[in-house]
């Protein structure tokens, strides 16, 4: 790791004074991904703004069928909160297979998306939730947040302070784990609206990182059953062929997987 | 160079180290307690496990400056008075290990399964738990035993104490 | 057996102080001064050296110094060596090419050494690091082993031509194919053993200390043979006399033979010791591990086995390509051939075999025994082979194997190896029993119910262990003698110290070895160390690898302590004035056998060291030394049983039951030897559905270089095993032991691909049996 400085913030306001006075930092949460990427030395912040400490971005609110979830929230805490598996246990489920316990008890939801890894759970259900990325300056839809392989619509010095959606009737999400990384080779996030409307995200198979996948969107939306999926094309030419699987492969998982989810929602 | 407290092993210390030192290197070097691990670079094996504030963390990936004012618990601060943790005597019963060398972070992991899930869990489950430590020489089933086998004497233990 | 003897499931001697953090491997050494070394390695998998500019490197913070390979060679370092000399079938010696510690002109893979950095922390020495300057021209590749052998590949070694380190044979030919030719039946398969990372949870390190006052040098070192060590940096390498090198390898995070070798680390530490005035530490990251251990296997072969009308086997004829890497690490050369041709008889009479194994260089890291080294490749071949031949000949595979069995020992066959014992229908039995194999129909049934499709499958394996005779490996081409050595000292109040040439690390020595002394004189177990792992405490010793311990290194024990025993009873005797042919050894004290006249075990000792009344003309003290030769290698042989679900949709092969039924001869600790079994099962279950070694065809560049890439067996991916043994006693050695070590790494992985090809109904798969090639073969089989 090469040399940096670390600063640690009590409030959001602070934290972002301090990303001010840096020269190129970083805001480090769980520091999951960003402490092996920096002990690899392809990251080298000179300044991390510590948030792991900020009380009010904390926290699971459940008011209804709102819920909203403070970015410095845990895994743990959000696959263990009695609240929001009341409302969306899928969302629950797919935090308690992030990484290993222990990655679970410091990584956090804000810190996941903001790093918008491409085989990372939470951005698909992101995405598939219609959810709502709250950060220190404004409010970005799900839709518009995530923009690329690592990439966020978040602007320097910008803060992911909560996460807000409406829980949806039914939703499931399914993963097929590398066998080595354990991150998702595929995963797809479907959720349905009480109002019949549909959405699938899949994650870990696109070439490009998370995305919708309209095809099974449409005909989960005629006909919300297992069985729906079955005449659904899954495009490899858009989804990544590397050393673990095939294009080919991962686009005959995303429909598994769809199907699969479908029958647990 | 960063000057920082914690507490490890119920004893408050005090070290000074660069702001990117990682825990797991505080607490080997710095307080010279090397039974806490490093067996890989990408968080995944394990051997670095120890508890902050209760909870199972990866040292090989936690600043130690991150870890500032918190209370540890290594391997090392386990064993009361000199009798080994019941956990540390099951992996001992069972034939829990081997080389030794994940075992710190094994047990340290089994106590943190354990306290979550008390004396009512399974093969499946305890299996699930190891998801983040990996192990070489036993393929896991003595590992599994041992876990087993403190969850239910440690429940055993709980109950007759209530 | 006593509750400490033998046949004991005793808890380990050595659990505590790993359990409580007070292990002491490598990296847990500090020594005054010590600072920390960070190897430059090549970024290129070929590529000729420029230059090399230290400068801005040796003037950042806390540098005390950056030594590359030029200093190394001034020095007068030699170069690193494989000590098994292996001749073509023309006669030619192997041609090996120039290894040198520090890479000087040519790097040949991507991880090769070029320079080392010593610094006051690691950090600062990787900072430095990065800023030296190597000038590299880079240089055509090839990686894949048959490829290498082709015309117009780029050259790795001008010593060896078209990249052929020898092309050796074993066996009778011209017989091979008569029967070829005769048969009734020929199955014909190609064979690819996939290249494996060995993976020791504690990675290499090492730490040299040179003490300019006595002009010593000390090692310490993550090792499984420290004296070899000591030995071939002596003799080969020139860092120092034997008498002015003390090797320390304490304890050690696992090894499965990654760490049997002298890799360049430990001697450029020590080197750079010297020159920088400095003790030296270094430790490989887990990337460092993936790139430069050793790794294993790595064969492409072809295969045709012959059968007659009656269903047994005539013939077998194996053609291998083995890839030795870059450079022929130290046992590189005898892991694909006498630890490989030598077992391709299998559990089987087959009257004639010939294999043809071709090495060859390439761009990869260096590759040489891993758990089991050779054994595996050949019981891989064996038994799918079989398997094969069993669907091809509509037979049960229980029922062809068992047609073929060798029933009658001792056993010659056309392989060298001559079998001492065993009863390969008993430990197939037992595995079949076990394993309810005629109840598999009922749970396939059930299992297509729930849309997976279920398999079984079994291999019947044998290997050679307890290595090795040593004129007979003499003769076969090994640097080394085979034996082991051992010191049994008492103490003057009867404790007991065991100075043990073999090199514990997991594999619970200090219980094992314990036992038998308790066993034997009848004294706790608590009151028996076992002394190992240093130069300067053991006298000499050979190591552990190849499930040598039990086999020879205790062997070693047992005749040390027969010469105690008959010291002690000389002693007793003469207390006692009885004869001592009379004397007897029991419950720690020496008995007059008959009698109720005794002296406890505590007083022999004090009497042999007060020396106030011994026999006449007896030296004082009671210490012995012993070597043992073995006089034949042992041969552990069983069946395992797999039985597997493949989900159809997504290809993923979840094993839901594994048997052994293993024959080791007599065993000393039930429980230990239960947990060797586990661990290699882990590995060979690893081995046929999650790991591989990756290289990048066109640059040389490890694709497969940290956890994230290379798949390690978890917890979740393994069943809990159905481990028994159907034990037949090794005749060869004292104590019946044949060995435990690698069985369950060497029968796994035929008996799960066996079983995956059986659920799919296609028998086109390779290892590992990834998810994608299952789903793939179990598509393209319909």
């Amino acid at each position: 790791m090469y040399e940096t400085n670390y600063h640690r913030a009590s409030s959001v306001e602070e934290a972002v004074k301090l990303m001010g006075a840096a020269a190129e930092g970083k805001y480090l949460s769980g520091g999951m991904t960003l402490i092996p990427t920096m002990k690899q030395r392809l990251a080298a912040p000179t300044d991390l703004v510590d948030l792991r400490h900020i009380a009010e971005m904390k926290g699971i609110a459940v008011d209804g069928r709102s819920v909203r979830i403070g970015a410095a929230t845990t895994h743990e805490e959000v696959a263990a909160s009695a609240a929001l598996a009341a409302v969306c246990p899928a969302l629950c489920g797919l935090a308690s297979r992030i990484g290993d316990p222990h990655v679970r008890h410091m990584g956090t939801i804000g810190g996941s998306i903001a790093n918008n890894d491409p085989a990372a759970d939470y951005p698909a259900a992101m995405l598939a939730l219609d959810a709502t990325i709250v950060t220190d300056r404004r409010e970005i839809k799900a839709g518009d947040f995530f923009t690329g392989l690592f990439e966020t619509a978040i602007e320097n010095g910008e803060i992911v302070t909560a996460v807000r959606f409406e829980a949806p009737a039914r939703a499931a999400y399914q993963k097929f784990a590398n066998p080595a990384s354990r991150y998702a080779m595929a995963g797809v996030f479907v959720a349905r609206r009480d109002d019949g409307a549909v959405r699938v995200a899949v994650t870990g198979a696109g070439a490009d990182g998370v995305f919708r996948h309209p095809g099974l969107e449409a005909a989960l939306a005629a006909n919300w059953s297992p069985d729906a999926v079955a005449n659904v094309t899954i495009d490899a030419s858009a989804l990544l062929s590397d050393l673990h699987a095939s294009a080919a492969y991962r686009a005959n998982l995303v429909k598994v997987l769809a199907k699969r989810a479908v029958a647990a929602a | 160079m960063a000057k920082i407290t914690m507490t490890v092993n119920g004893r408050q210390v005090s070290g000074s180290c660069d702001d990117r030192t990682l825990l797991v290197h505080f607490i080997r070097e710095n307080l010279g307690l090397t039974g806490t691990h490093v067996g890989c670079d990408t968080t995944q094996c394990g051997a670095c496990v120890v508890h902050m504030d209760g909870q199972s963390v990866k040292s090989c990936s936690i600043l130690a400056v991150q870890a500032a004012g918190s209370s540890i618990t290594t391997i090392e601060g386990l064993a009361a008075n000199g009798e080994l943790h019941p956990v540390q005597a099951a992996f001992k019963a069972h034939h829990g290990l081997q080389c030794g060398f994940c075992t710190p972070g094994m047990v340290m992991t089994a106590v943190d399964i354990i306290r979550r899930h008390g004396s009512g869990l399974d093969e499946a489950t305890v299996r699930a738990e190891l998801e983040g430590n990996i192990c070489r020489c036993t393929g896991y089933h003595n590992i599994v035993q041992a876990v087993l086998a403190a969850a239910a004497g440690m429940g055993g233990a709980r109950q007759a104490a209530e | 057996m006593g509750v400490e003897g033998i046949g004991a499931p005793v808890a380990r001697k050595e659990d505590r102080r790993f359990l409580t953090g007070k292990g002491r491997y490598t990296d847990d050494m500090s020594v005054p001064g010590m600072k920390y070394a960070v190897f430059v390695r090549s970024p290129h998998a070929h590529a000729t050296i420029r230059s090399i500019d230290a400068a801005a490197a040796k003037a950042m913070p806390g540098v005390i110094d950056v030594l590359d390979g030029q200093q190394l060679l001034a020095d007068g370092i030699g170069n690193l060596i494989c000590g098994w000399m292996i001749h073509s079938k023309d006669g030619s010696p192997m041609r090996m090419g120039v290894w040198r510690p520090l890479a000087d002109k040519t790097v040949r893979y991507v991880g090769d050494a070029v320079a080392i950095v010593v610094a006051d922390s690691v950090a600062e020495a990787r900072d430095a690091a990065e800023a030296v300057v190597v000038d590299y021209e880079p240089l055509p590749v090839v990686t894949d082993p048959v490829k290498a052998l082709e015309a117009g590949q780029p050259q790795i070694h001008p010593e060896a031509p078209n990249n052929q380190i020898f092309d050796w044979e074993l066996g009778d030919a011209a017989a091979v194919d008569r029967a070829i030719a005769a048969a009734a039946h020929v199955t014909e398969l190609k064979i690819v053993n996939n290249r494996l990372s060995p993976n020791a949870m504690e990675p290499r390190a090492t730490l040299g200390v040179y003490d300019a006052g006595d002009d010593h040098y000390t090692c310490y070192t993550t090792s499984q043979n420290p004296h070899v060590a000591r030995l071939v940096m002596s003799a080969f390498y020139n860092v120092a006399p034997e008498n002015k090198l003390r090797v320390i390898a304490p304890d050690v995070g696992g090894g499965f033979g990654s760490k049997i070798y002298i890799y360049p680390e430990e001697l450029v530490c020590l080197w750079a010791s010297k020159r920088t005035g400095v003790p030296v530490k270094w430790t490989a990251d887990r990337t460092e591990a993936f790139l430069t251990d050793a790794h294993g296997r790595d064969h492409v072969s072809t295969v045709k086995m012959a059968f007659d009308a009656s269903n047994r086997i005539t013939a077998l004829k194996v053609d291998t390509i083995a890839n030795l890497g870059a450079y022929m690490s130290l046992f590189s050369s005898c892991v694909p051939t006498y630890l490989y041709a030598t077992l391709l008889s299998g559990q089987y009479d087959i009257p004639a075999i010939h294999a043809n194994v071709r090495t060859v260089y390439t761009n990869t890291a260096p590759v040489d025994a891993y758990r089991g080294a050779g054994r595996p490749e050949a019981t891989y071949l064996l038994e799918r082979t079989i398997e094969t031949a069993a669907r091809e000949l509509g037979l049960s595979p229980a029922e062809l194997r068992r047609i073929n069995f060798i029933r009658s020992f001792p056993h010659q066959t056309p392989v060298i190896m001559n079998y001492d014992a065993g009863d390969y229908e008993a430990s197939l039995s037992a595995a079949m029993a076990a394993a309810d194999w005629d109840g598999f129909a009922t749970r396939q049934a059930e299992a297509a119910r729930r849309g997976m499709k279920r398999g079984i499958g079994m291999s019947c394996y044998i290997e050679a262990c307890g290595l090795a005779p040593s004129a007979a490996v003499g003769s076969l081409g090994a640097g080394v003698g085979l034996w082991e050595s051992a010191e049994v000292r008492v103490n003057a109040v009867g404790t007991i110290e065991v100075m043990t040439g073999s090199h514990s690390h997991g594999q619970g020595h200090e219980t094992t070895f314990a036992q038998v002394v308790a066993d034997r004189l009848g004294v706790p177990i608590d009151s028996v160390n076992i002394v190992h792992g240093d130069t300067d405490k053991v006298q000499m010793g050979m190591g552990t690898y190849g499930s040598r311990s039990g086999a020879v290194g205790l062997s070693a024990v047992v005749k040390a302590l027969d010469k105690v025993e008959a010291k002690a009873k000389k002693i007793a005797a003469h207390l006692m004035e009885a004869d001592e042919s009379d004397i007897v050894i029991e419950d720690g004290a020496l008995k007059v056998a008959g009698t109720d006249r005794s002296v406890p075990w505590s007083q022999v000792a004090l009497s042999a060291y007060t020396a106030h009344n011994l026999p006449a003309g007896m030296e004082p003290g009671l210490k012995e030394g012993a070597f043992y030769d073995p006089s034949n290698f042992t041969f552990p042989a069983g069946c395992h049983v797999c039985e597997v679900e493949v989900d159809p949709e997504t290809g993923q092969t979840k094993v839901v039951q594994f048997v052994a039924a293993d024959d080791f001869g007599n065993i000393i600790n039930p429980m230990i030897v239960e947990g060797q079994v586990h661990g290699g099962l882990a590995q060979g279950i690893g081995q046929a559905l999650l790991e591989g070694v990756h290289y990048d065809p066109e640059s040389g560049q490890l694709l497969t270089a940290s956890y994230m890439d290379y798949a390690m067996p978890r917890a979740d991916d393994l069943p809990s095993f159905k481990v028994s043994t159907t034990n037949t006693p090794c005749p060869g050695n004292p104590l019946g032991i044949k060995g435990c070590g690698e069985a369950g790494a060497i029968g796994s992985p035929p008996a799960l691909i066996n079983a995956i090809t059986d659920a799919i109904g296609n028998n086109e798969l390779t290892m590992p049996a990834t998810p994608e090639k299952v789903w793939a073969a179990a598509h393209a089989g319909h």
